[in-house]
């Protein structure tokens, strides 16, 4: 679905829990996921601090579809 | 009269048009059999006639390629033919993409069977081996003879609806198609074998050799996420309660796409998951988990997108079919496309 | 650990006032084994019926198949769960009554019970279409969550399994099979010419209703470890989970975990089987990378030439299956795979969700989108009223007279990831 998306020319920043599924399948901008029963966020630490890590998420999301890349890339950490 | 009919596609060049010069040639039917049609003519026998033969330029053909197809199409169609038989095309390029194509689209538009053939290093081979049986030949028109009985046997199967076999059986490039069959031993038997040769250093074949998935290049990033349309799409399967498109919840052959317009976050009460894949519990309880609007809604307000699609696209990713797959973001990426979308959040658990 | 495996051939099951076994017919006493199991007060009703080869009987949807057994030279079966945990699990003495299962069926807890069909086309996939099944049909309180829901079904299975076991302690088997493997030093000087083979057990754990348990515990709550290939004969490790039907590794297949039979019987001819490393399929990509590194030290801990691999479930465990290879194979470990395979309906899409390099041999147990016809059944213990939700069904796939279009993935068991099956998937 990435690559579907992408071949038109608009940038797909793919969020998912499987980070090597999403390297085998060519996804180019892949943000590590928390787990596959939560992507984002997660409910064991309670509401509030789900919803941070939600965002933070989200925001290194938005950050990585303004990133120009070359290749494949694993967006980890929050440096820019 | 002869009891199946063929119609013949050629390109100029075995057609006896002329070589390179010549590869404008627009498309013409001739009702009479030509070039490697004696060959085939003589190895089908008396059941079969080839009752017309569609001549096309490969330049031709490659430039104007839909209107190519539909005219070489209705021309087939006037003989209501059994079979469509194109080239082989050996490892001419072009030509081999042109079988391609015209058989593909004779198949689904006036649902005859079809062949092809051509060597296997051939661009048409890797685009149309899956969805054309393709009679696998030497790389050049000296082959012409040792294919002909592949192809008469094909052909006779393919008009007669008799069973085809495999791929090493027949003759024909492999499909990339995996068909159950039960083997003489079962699988862990079969493994332990495999294992005993590979540690020895001898030869084995594996049940599946390993795919190669194609690359997109990345595409080019937002310059101003300030005035940026941005869409969400999932494979988490989060559909409205009732899954009204009845998208499974594995192997998924749809998506759905479904409306956040005016929704401050995603509410349980309006939307499900039916991801067939991991323990549901989380995200049905909070669908922000998967889609996440809350957050999305609240960068939008500040300013920080310049706004949200007002809907998202949805399907389960679970088992589903990576032909599937392409197929879904082709459809969401044209719809993006129209609707100016500027950069996509795909999130799959 | 050496254990004698004790099989007594069964060939029918009859209900009748007491239960027993008298030649090679299991009589159930009905009454008692209903009241034994609605001793949980989460089951509402119970009742039992009996499928047998070639009838035209449905069931569906199943949780589970279990093939009873018992200890008879101390310890207990499925230790940690059923029975108490004690050293002797795995070694000494068990008796099996071979051809019959207790099936636990009930309205569904996902998506993913299965249909088993004892007669027609689908029964050329199934396992259990060639036992006699014992049907435990089981109705849950109203209301009941469905990970409590799906534990009231695996227990109900286990202690219907252990009572019916009972019945063979005192039987005289027809045949007594014996499997031994010694400590790592021992086993390796025994034949050392041959080539050091172990197994890579990888136990469904992606969650509350995908999970296995290995001496009552939680699967994805272990870290890799080793365990004597015996010891599973003994029941230590059950099913609980509710994965695709057709990848299904039921606790009888565990019993019956044909890698591991299949091993023993090369042993001591063309490789010196090892023992098993068990490890899991967790949801955490820090659980799979600190995983698969545990699984290729302990392969090189061990000294192996070579390895199989089984998967259950597809998907996500695709992942771990091609992280696990990757790096055993760089550890210095030769690796073949055995899997399934998922695909699409037209078998022209990826099989795999994940692949690498050096996964050069794999055996294929078929593919599972495949789709097939399903006559309608004179019988159906059990319920036709998910099949349209469950895994490899869809909206509409069901006619009115009962018969229905599925995927072999609706079928328990059929292209099970372990090599149980002949089916394999070729290209074409």
């Amino acid at each position: 679905m990435v690559k579907g998306i992408e071949k038109y020319g608009i940038p797909v920043v793919h969020l998912c829990t499987v980070v090597p599924i999403s390297r085998t399948i060519g996804a180019n901008r892949i943000i590590p996921a928390i787990g596959i029963p939560y992507p984002l966020g997660d409910p064991t630490q309670g509401e509030e601090e789900s919803y941070k890590i939600r965002e933070k998420l989200v925001t290194r999301a938005l950050k990585a579809l303004e990133t120009p890349i070359k290749d494949q890339t694993v967006f980890e950490k929050d440096e820019w | 009269m002869a009891k199946y009919k063929i119609v013949h596609y050629l390109n100029q060049f075995f057609g006896g048009i002329g070589g390179e010069d010549k590869a404008d040639f627009e498309p013409e039917v001739w009702e009479k059999v030509v070039g490697p049609g004696q060959a085939l003519k003589a190895g089908l026998g008396e059941d079969f006639e080839i009752v017309a033969t569609v001549v096309c330029g490969d330049n031709y053909f490659g430039e104007n390629l839909d209107k190519a197809t539909d005219t070489i199409v209705e021309m087939v169609r006037k003989y209501e033919p059994d079979i469509f038989v194109a080239g082989p095309a050996f490892n001419a390029g072009r030509y081999g993409v042109a079988c391609g194509t015209i058989c593909k689209a004779v198949e689904e538009r006036l649902g005859i069977p079809v062949i092809s053939g051509m060597y296997e290093e051939n661009p048409g081979s890797d685009m149309f081996k899956q969805d054309v049986i393709l009679v696998k030949t030497g790389n050049s028109a000296a082959t012409m003879r040792k294919a002909v009985p592949t192809f008469v046997n094909l052909i006779k199967k393919m008009v007669t609806g008799e069973e085809i076999f495999g791929p090493s059986i027949e003759g024909y490039l492999e499909r990339g198609i995996r068909v159950n069959y039960f083997a003489e031993e079962r699988g862990s038997e079969r493994g332990i074998q495999m294992l005993i040769k590979k540690m020895k250093g001898e030869e084995f074949q594996t049940d599946l050799p390993m795919p190669k998935f194609d690359r997109v290049s990345p595409a080019k990033p937002i310059t101003d996420l300030k005035s940026a349309k941005i869409a969400v799409v999932t494979s988490g399967g989060i559909v409205p309660v009732g899954n009204p498109d009845h998208i499974e919840s594995s192997n998924a052959t749809k998506f759905g796409v479904y409306s956040i317009e005016g929704m401050e976050e995603m509410s349980k009460e309006d939307f499900m998951t039916i991801h067939g894949g991991y323990d549901r519990q989380f995200v049905l309880e909070n669908p922000n988990l998967v889609i996440p609007l809350d957050v999305l809604r609240k960068k939008e307000k500040a300013g920080e997108i310049g706004e949200l699609l007002p809907y998202f696209a949805s399907t389960t990713g679970t088992g589903t079919a990576t032909n599937s797959a392409a197929k879904f973001g082709d459809e969401i990426g044209k719809k993006f496309i129209e609707e100016g979308v500027d950069g996509v959040l795909l999130v799959s658990t | 650990m050496k254990l004698e495996l004790g099989k007594i051939e069964i060939k029918d099951i009859q209900f009748a006032d007491r239960s027993y076994v008298e030649n090679h017919v299991l009589y159930v006493n009905k009454a008692e084994v209903e009241a034994l199991v609605l001793e949980d007060d989460k089951l509402l009703d119970c009742h039992l019926d009996i499928a047998r080869p070639g009838d035209s009987t449905r069931i569906t949807p199943v949780k589970d198949v279990i093939e009873p057994r018992v200890k008879i030279s101390g310890g207990e079966m499925f230790p940690g769960v059923i029975g108490k945990v004690s050293p002797q699990v795995g070694s000494g003495r068990t008796h099996a009554l071979d051809g019959c299962c207790v099936v636990t069926v009930g309205r569904i807890v996902g998506f993913q019970e299965g249909v088993i069909d004892m007669s027609g086309p689908a029964a050329d996939y199934c396992p259990f279409s060639k036992t006699v099944n014992l049907c435990v049909v089981i109705e849950p309180r109203e209301g009941l969550e469905t990970h409590v829901y799906e534990r009231a079904g695996r227990m109900a299975g286990l202690k219907v399994a252990t009572y019916i076991g009972e019945l063979a302690r005192n039987l005289e088997p027809d045949t007594v099979e014996v499997y031994e493997t010694k400590p790592f030093a021992e086993q390796a000087a025994e034949y050392p010419d041959l080539p050091k083979v172990g197994y890579i057990h990888m136990l469904q754990s992606q969650g509350l209703l995908h999970d296995t348990y290995y001496y009552g515990v939680d699967a994805k709550q272990i870290v890799p470890t080793i365990m004597y290939p015996t010891e599973i004969m003994d029941g230590a490790i059950v099913s609980g989970n509710c994965v695709a039907p057709c990848d299904k590794v039921t606790t009888y297949h565990h019993l019956h975990n044909p890698v591991i039979e299949d091993c023993y019987k090369h042993h001591g001819k063309d490789i010196n089987f090892m023992g098993v490393i068990l490890t899991n399929e967790n949801v955490f990509l820090a659980d799979k990378e600190r995983h698969s590194d545990m699984v290729a030290k302990l392969c090189q801990w061990m000294g192996l030439d070579g390895v199989l691999i089984t998967e259950e479930g597809y998907g996500n465990p695709d992942t771990d299956l091609m992280m696990n290879c990757r790096k055993v194979e760089k550890a210095g470990t030769k690796v073949c795979l055995i899997t399934d395979e998922f695909p699409g309906k037209d078998g022209k899409s990826a099989s795999l969700a994940d692949t690498c390099e050096e996964a050069t041999a794999l055996a294929s147990c078929g593919q599972g989108n495949a789709t097939l016809q399903f006559p309608a059944m004179d019988k159906v213990i059990g319920t036709m009223e998910y099949i349209e939700s469950q895994i490899g069904g869809w909206a509409g796939c069901v006619n009115e007279d009962g018969s229905f279009e599925a995927e072999l993935q609706i079928i328990i068991a059929s292209t099970i990831a372990n090599g149980f099956n002949k089916l394999a998937a070729r290209g074409y």
